[in-house]
């Protein structure tokens, strides 16, 4: 706490007693919050394994050890499929986040009501994480790469939409004024003043999340949505650790690769 | 107005986005290959889609009306259990994420400190916070456990990464104003570095807390405890009813601390 | 050419930008708006072509009286009023030549102008416009490359495309240079004298309102406090609008600076 204080003169405090007060109590309920959340934790833990863990984890660590580089001829197909998830979910995303964005920004809202949909769907789409789309997706088109795709297409509509619509409340007016004044039609203001300011903004958006999809995309297979996720449950379920260790080798490498390109397109973009 | 007045061009076409013809007509006709192989790969059992609509409809049938009432102990148990994962865990990956986070940012730390801290960074992104739960799982058994391990490795990875860059970041006539005072370098953390970055660092925090919450949710699946594993239950037993009230209140809560989060930003700035 | 009945503006606020304005502006006159900022000059510009909704009065435009037209109608109105913007208010990401010729989006189809094709006859006009103020060899930069100047001549030619009877300026040299602003306004005068356009130029700058205007209209809280002759300012007519300061110094430049500068411009042009 820094305080200065001179030899018998005036003593200079950071803050009052009374704030001083209320921030102890405020830090009092945050342990207490944090301890009775530990507690709730640690009830339910059995702490045998836990003291067990770094010797299992040298086990494992040993099994893993060298990775089955053969199996990569089996991979090809399901890197492929994961590439494939990533890049039309973002697609879908992209064309079902337009008409949201646009419906859910202060300036391009037709009606406030279509606005609180818009900002629904935003929120629900954002909070069910892919996985659990994935889950029930699988339940209506059966396991395999078309759930997954969907799946990854609904989990981004909300990120898209919410960014897009930030960036649609961000451009500057006075262009699109400067367009309403020839006596163009509401569309033409769109065309002609609006879109070209999101443009790249929109395209800048979906880099990123096509950065993002391709890790999600690598975790769809463990409900059977596709994808690499699908060998890497199969391996963990039959102890294959050469197995998994290849394939983490391989998710580690589609990960850089994606996260370069996508610095590469956006340094392009903007 | 003279009547030799030069003749206009009376067409006009805008100018390619990409200048190089050879260029974009590969892009585009490469991209146009693209996506005629990647639809191939969706192998659409069109039987199955068919099946797939009045199956979705009645999977939406089950759905409704939500069913809050009739696993409601084991509901509030998964939903507490989220709760406590998440604050425990960004906690935890917070007060891990400090020391990694000033080491990892160039203008702070030596050369080989910088090096290591941001390694650990990079390996704690690389790898979705799912696939760090089912190691978690398989090392620590099932349980809240494994969830709380695997979040909080995912927070450093998330957390000190945007701490680093925030220092990185900082205004350098402020830090040299204290260094030039003769502070040790803990005061001058104190005073130059954590004034500047630390708004920012408590919103961030609220947003992780939000961000973990959510995972909660979802490394339940592999066995990590919490609304996560409430959800699969529902779900393995058809009990889609009950599903829909879990995902509903997860809705509720991530929406809540959405307002919330953003209400405490404007508060701390 | 436009009359103006009684036009009141009231925002939310509860505060009166306009309060009852009378103005008649026959064919083919410039008119100068003078006053301090908040007086309502941008307002009343706004008002004619209902870019700012006015709350009372009436605006003619020839027969056309304005503030009850149906959307389409005034869309219709807006083709014969074009107007140039203080920050010169291009699309800064589309070409120029995109920006004239989106002055005749109220003469195509969405369709057409989607897809770039602009009648024959208006794609001429538009070079030839271009030409006119000399940046016909920009026409397929982006608007974002230009200077002010530049941008601010393109901001004249997307007026001019639409072949309007009126001009609406609104502060055209706010953000220009000295020398730059005089080069604007002379181009606008010339361009309203060649076609016979009537313009309103909302300015702030007194010497510029003298120099390139018929007539000046003073504002002042909403109110027409001068209207006259550009020779008519005196420091009472300026301390009426503007409040006390010392207006002799401005107003003796006027005549000496306004002869020797247009000499100087005339040998170089």
């Amino acid at each position: 706490m820094p305080l200065i204080e001179t030899p018998d003169g005036p003593i200079w405090k950071r803050r009052t007693t009374k704030e001083q007060f209320i921030r102890w109590f405020i830090w009092l309920i945050a342990i207490a919050i944090i301890a009775y959340a530990w507690k709730g934790i640690s009830d339910k833990t059995i702490w045998f394994f836990v003291q067990d863990a770094p010797r299992q984890a040298a086990d494992i660590g040993a099994r893993m050890i060298p990775p089955k580089f053969s199996y990569m001829s089996r991979l090809w197909a399901p890197v492929w499929d994961t590439l494939n998830i990533a890049t039309l979910g973002t697609v879908i995303a992209l064309v079902i986040a337009v008409p949201v964005a646009f419906a859910a920004a202060h300036n391009t809202t037709p009606h406030p009501i279509v606005r609180t949909i818009a900002i629904f769907i935003i929120v629900s789409s954002r909070s069910v994480n892919s996985l659990i789309w994935a889950l029930m997706l699988v339940f209506i088109f059966g396991p395999g790469v078309l759930a997954g795709t969907i799946a990854i297409g609904l989990r981004s509509v909300g990120f898209c939409a919410k960014l897009l619509y930030e960036g649609i409340e961000e451009i500057d007016h006075t262009q699109v004024e400067a367009i309403e004044a020839t006596g163009a039609t509401k569309a033409q203001q769109m065309l002609f003043g609006i879109v070209p300011q999101v443009l790249p903004t929109f395209a800048g958006i979906g880099v990123f999340r096509w950065d993002i999809n391709i890790r999600e995309s690598t975790i769809l297979g463990l409900v059977g949505a596709g994808g690499i996720g699908l060998e890497l449950s199969g391996s963990i379920n039959t102890l294959a650790w050469t197995q998994v260790s290849m394939i983490l080798l391989v998710i580690l490498s589609t990960v850089i690769v994606s996260e370069w390109v996508s610095a590469k397109v956006r340094g392009a973009i903007i | 107005m003279s009547v030799a007045e030069p003749d206009f061009p009376s067409s006009w076409k805008k100018p390619p986005f990409i200048k190089s013809p050879l260029l974009r007509w590969s892009i585009i006709i490469g991209s146009a290959i693209y996506l005629a192989l990647a639809f191939g790969t969706m192998d659409v059992d069109w039987e199955r889609a068919a099946e797939g609509l009045p199956r979705g409809k009645r999977f939406l049938a089950a759905f409704f009306p939500p069913n809050f009432s009739d696993n409601l102990g084991v509901m509030w148990d998964g939903i507490f259990e989220s709760i406590w994962m998440a604050i425990i865990s960004t906690v935890a990956g917070i007060a891990l994420s400090i020391p990694i986070g000033l080491g990892a940012a160039r203008n702070l730390a030596p050369k080989w400190v910088y090096l290591v801290c941001r390694s650990i960074i990079g390996g704690s992104r690389t790898f979705p916070e799912i696939i760090l739960a089912i190691f978690a799982v398989k090392l620590f058994g099932f349980g809240p456990f494994a969830g709380f391990v695997a979040l909080s490795i995912g927070t450093i990875g998330f957390y000190a990464k945007l701490l680093a860059e925030d220092i990185e970041n900082i205004n350098p006539t402020q830090a040299e104003a204290i260094k030039a005072t003769g502070s040790s370098w803990p005061q001058w953390i104190n005073y130059a570095i954590q004034p500047q970055v630390m708004p920012r660092m408590i919103g961030l925090s609220v947003y992780r807390l939000d961000i973990n919450f959510r995972e909660s949710a979802v490394v339940g699946i592999v066995g990590g405890g919490g609304i996560g594993a409430t959800l699969n239950t529902a779900f393995e037993r058809y009990e889609f009813d009950t599903a829909a009230a879990i995902l509903l209140i997860i809705i509720g809560i991530v929406m809540a601390l959405e307002y919330t989060s953003g209400y405490l930003r404007k508060w701390v700035q | 050419m436009l009359r103006l009945e009684g036009l009141k503006k009231r925002y939310k606020t509860g505060d009166y930008a306009l309060q009852g304005v009378d103005l008649e502006i026959p064919d083919g006159q410039v008119i100068a708006l003078i006053g301090p900022s908040g007086a309502g000059k941008s307002t009343l510009i706004r008002c004619v072509n209902r870019l700012v909704e006015p709350t009372e009065g009436k605006v003619y435009l020839g027969d056309l009286e304005l503030t009850t037209l149906s959307s389409s109608k005034l869309r219709k109105a807006r083709r014969r009023m074009g107007m140039i913007f203080q920050e010169y208010a291009l699309v800064e990401r589309l070409t120029v030549m995109e920006n004239v010729l989106s002055g005749r989006l109220g003469y195509v189809g969405f369709w057409a102008s989607c897809f770039r094709k602009f009648p024959k006859k208006d794609i001429q006009e538009a070079y030839r416009l271009l030409d006119r103020v000399g940046l016909m060899h920009m026409a397929d930069k982006r608007a974002d490359e230009l200077s002010g100047g530049q941008r601010q001549r393109v901001g004249i030619c997307r007026a001019l495309i639409q072949d309007p009877d009126l001009l609406l300026v609104d502060e055209p040299t706010a953000s220009l240079d000295p020398k730059t602003s005089r080069q604007i306004m002379r181009l606008i005068n010339e361009l309203c004298k060649e076609r016979g356009l009537a313009a309103i130029i909302n300015i702030h700058d007194v010497l510029l309102a003298q120099m390139y205007s018929q007539r000046v209209v003073g504002l002042k809280l909403g109110e027409i406090v001068y209207d006259g002759k550009p020779d008519g300012l005196n420091p009472a007519v300026l301390t009426n609008i503007y409040g006390e300061e010392d207006w002799e110094a401005t107003i003796e430049e006027v005549d000496e600076d306004e002869l020797v500068e247009d000499e100087v411009e005339e040998a170089t042009v």
